[in-house]
């Protein structure tokens, strides 16, 4: 080592992905600790001058946050600039502010630790709620604090950063990142939140890199260290050396170039080179991704989560309120196609608490809590068809294991018709129905089930689960989980025979149908469709695009007579290699 | 003075909105208005306060009104609760 100053060795850190894209360049360590206050006693005759400050304050504040607002309104639509709305009506709230000037009268203190503690008490306790809703609302209370403060200590609010640079940060507020998108943001990165924070909708929305769940990071990472990170599978690292750097500066160039295919890409169909059509769908689990997953170029939504509605709540939301949301969905995607799952609860999946069960992912879940719970699951299967008014709805059953769970599904289904249609209430009578498919017996048995519905679509992760006996989230037989073991490979071909010969469409929304590496092989199988998490999409697009269905055919007849998950991978990789040397493979 | 508890009858409980809606109209009226749920009590005119409270649906909460108008906003408030925010 010959300087250490300027060679420090690389590190290599793995966060969570949550916006797609490379970024490199010198970071900016944007501290969100908040503003230092410290307690002062004010002589009486100061007073007037300290509450005037306040006054000043609060115009100043709510001038920025109207100006975020505005912005947030051109960059995103006005129903994502919402989400500010909460901070506006604090600074308006009288009762708040009349309180604090009283006790600055009082107790003759500067009126910025008054401000402290009187919003900090609010913070505090709204931190501590165990209502998730509230929580969130925690952080709105201290963004709006810090900005009060900010302004009565008459700093600027940090919003000018000069050069280009990866904004790194212990937590980000949805109003700091927008503020800041407005100069030459590289990238975001976080200690906190997760994929689906306010802030990560931001940056995908502005189609910025950024990775969250990176602990620690803020206080690892300098002013103008180079950092350069992968947004699309959570690799960060810090002083990259001139080898790693020239590696990201590749893929960066690579995704470039294929970015701006994207544009052509994402009005034409998943279609291979010899003409044979599949349907290439998007994951979705919230409303704010509709806008990104059709930039995505997605043919419709092949899995809707509903059961993301049951988040934070402790009761099943009413029909009124869940219709509502299928509507919006059905609405934001139309004309295209929308598959709604119900419910899907237990295993590792919410409510889990409820119910205390040795072995929850053989317990209590999908489709067999929904058929104990009638009246609940016709809550839902009404709010469900009411939504489908303007037939872009399907429905889907999670966790089927026997043939009778569909046909009791079914049935409530047709009372669930029967109700809307006594009420005089618009639904479509066609709507088509589907399973997944990830239990092995319902696999065994995919033909007799597919008499019943209109699609299958397999659901991988619990699929290779349940067939290799292996708990993915157990450390010490993980790597046992193999999506390309012989026996999963054979199984897939069974299911989709089988749909296909009781003429059912068959297709996959578990995460191997966004494995790159998968494509073609699951093109080869005769697989129908497609539905994967937006952000590989045009990847898998680009794949099927670029090959000839009579040689996926191929290369799945040869992969169905390898022995071993090494065989088959390897033989994938050099495939893919020799093929799309492009296209990064982990 | 007058007390009476009210339960939180619309699904989403008190989020954002029925907040405000519920801190603007305690305003129109001259009587103070302080709202007490699991012992915390909080003034029902500061919207900060009034999104600090967390009430889900299903919680119950004593509203407590004090002067010459108390009768009156008693009953408005309680209507727009009872009436789940008009959500």
């Amino acid at each position: 080592m010959t300087d250490k100053d300027q060679n420090r060795d690389e590190i290599t850190l793995k966060g969570i992905p949550a916006s797609p894209g490379i970024a490199i360049g010198p970071a900016y360590v944007f501290h969100k600790d908040g503003p230092v206050v410290l307690e002062r006693s004010i002589n009486e005759q100061d007073v007037e001058q300290e509450l005037k400050k306040l006054t000043s304050a609060l115009a100043h504040a709510g001038k920025e946050l109207e100006k975020i607002v505005e912005f947030a309104e051109k960059q995103l639509g006005s129903r994502q600039a919402k989400i500010f709305e909460a901070q506006l009506m604090i600074l308006d709230d009288s009762v708040l502010f009349d309180s604090i000037r009283k006790r600055v009268r009082k107790e003759l203190k500067n009126v910025e630790f008054i401000v402290r503690e009187e919003i900090g008490k609010y913070h505090t306790l709204m931190q501590a709620s165990k209502d998730e809703y509230t929580r969130e609302r925690a952080n709105d209370v201290e963004d709006v604090q810090n900005r009060i403060l900010r302004n009565l200590q008459e700093q600027r609010l940090v919003s000018k950063i000069e050069g280009s640079h990866i904004i790194v940060s212990k937590n980000l507020a949805a109003a700091d990142a927008l503020v800041l998108s407005r100069n030459d943001v590289l990238g975001y990165v976080t200690e906190i939140g997760g994929a689906t924070s306010h802030m990560v909708l931001l940056a995908r929305a502005l189609n910025i890199p950024a990775i969250v769940g990176l602990h620690n990071i803020s206080t690892m990472i300098h002013k103008d260290d180079v950092i350069v990170f992968d947004g699309y599978n959570g690799t960060l690292v810090i002083n990259p050396s001139a080898e790693t750097r020239k590696k990201f500066e590749e893929k960066r160039e690579e995704h470039r170039e294929f970015e701006g295919h994207l544009t052509a890409l994402r009005d034409l169909p998943a279609e291979t080179l010899d003409g044979h059509r599949v349907q290439l769908s998007a994951n979705v689990e919230l409303e704010e991704e509709l806008g990104f997953v059709k930039r995505q170029g997605a043919d419709g939504i092949g899995l809707y989560r509903s059961e993301t509605l049951l988040l934070g709540k402790e009761v099943f939301p009413a029909e009124e309120e869940q219709f509502k949301h299928y509507k919006n969905i059905a609405e934001g995607a139309f004309p295209k196609h929308v598959i709604i799952r119900t419910f899907d609860i237990g295993g590792d999946k919410l409510m889990a608490q409820a119910v205390k069960e040795n072995n929850p992912f053989l317990g209590w879940r999908g489709i067999r809590v929904m058929l104990d719970m009638p009246n609940i699951f016709l809550h839902q299967l009404r709010a469900i068809l009411r939504a489908s008014a303007k037939k872009n709805i399907s429905i889907m059953f999670p966790m089927v294991s026997h043939l009778k769970e569909v046909r009791k599904a079914k049935e409530l289904l047709e009372v669930a018709k029967s109700q809307l249609a006594e009420r005089k209430i618009p639904f479509d009578p066609d709507i088509q129905v589907g399973i997944m498919i990830e239990v092995p017996a319902a696999a065994v048995i995919a033909d007799d089930l597919a008499r019943e519905v209109s699609f299958l679509s397999i659901g991988t992760n619990d699929l290779i689960q349940y067939l290799l006996a292996v708990d993915r989230g157990n450390e010490i037989v993980s790597d046992l989980f193999q999506e390309f073991h012989p026996a999963v490979i054979r199984f897939l071909r069974r299911i989709i025979e089988r749909g296909k010969s009781e003429n059912v469409w068959v297709g996959m929304c578990g995460e191997m149908a966004g494995d790159p590496l998968a494509t073609m092989l699951l093109l080869g199988l005769g697989l129908d469709e497609f539905s994967v998490v937006p952000h590989v999409l045009p990847e898998i697009k680009k794949i099927i695009r670029s090959v000839h269905y009579s040689e996926a055919k191929h290369l799945a007849e040869k992969v169905l007579t390898m022995e071993t998950e090494d065989e088959i991978e390897s033989y994938m990789k050099e495939v893919m290699k020799l093929k799309f040397p492009d296209i990064p493979l982990e | 003075m007058i007390e009476q508890e009210v339960t939180i009858k619309n699904r989403a409980g008190m989020h954002t909105r029925p907040a405000a809606a519920l801190v603007k109209t305690a305003a129109k009226f001259k009587a103070e208005f302080f709202i007490e749920k699991d012992g915390l009590e909080i003034n029902g005119k500061s919207i900060i306060g009034v999104m600090t409270l967390a009430a889900e649906q299903g919680s119950k909460l004593l509203l407590r009104f004090d002067g010459e108008d108390e009768e009156a906003a008693k009953k408005e408030i309680v209507g727009l609760i009872d009436r789940g925010f008009d959500e």
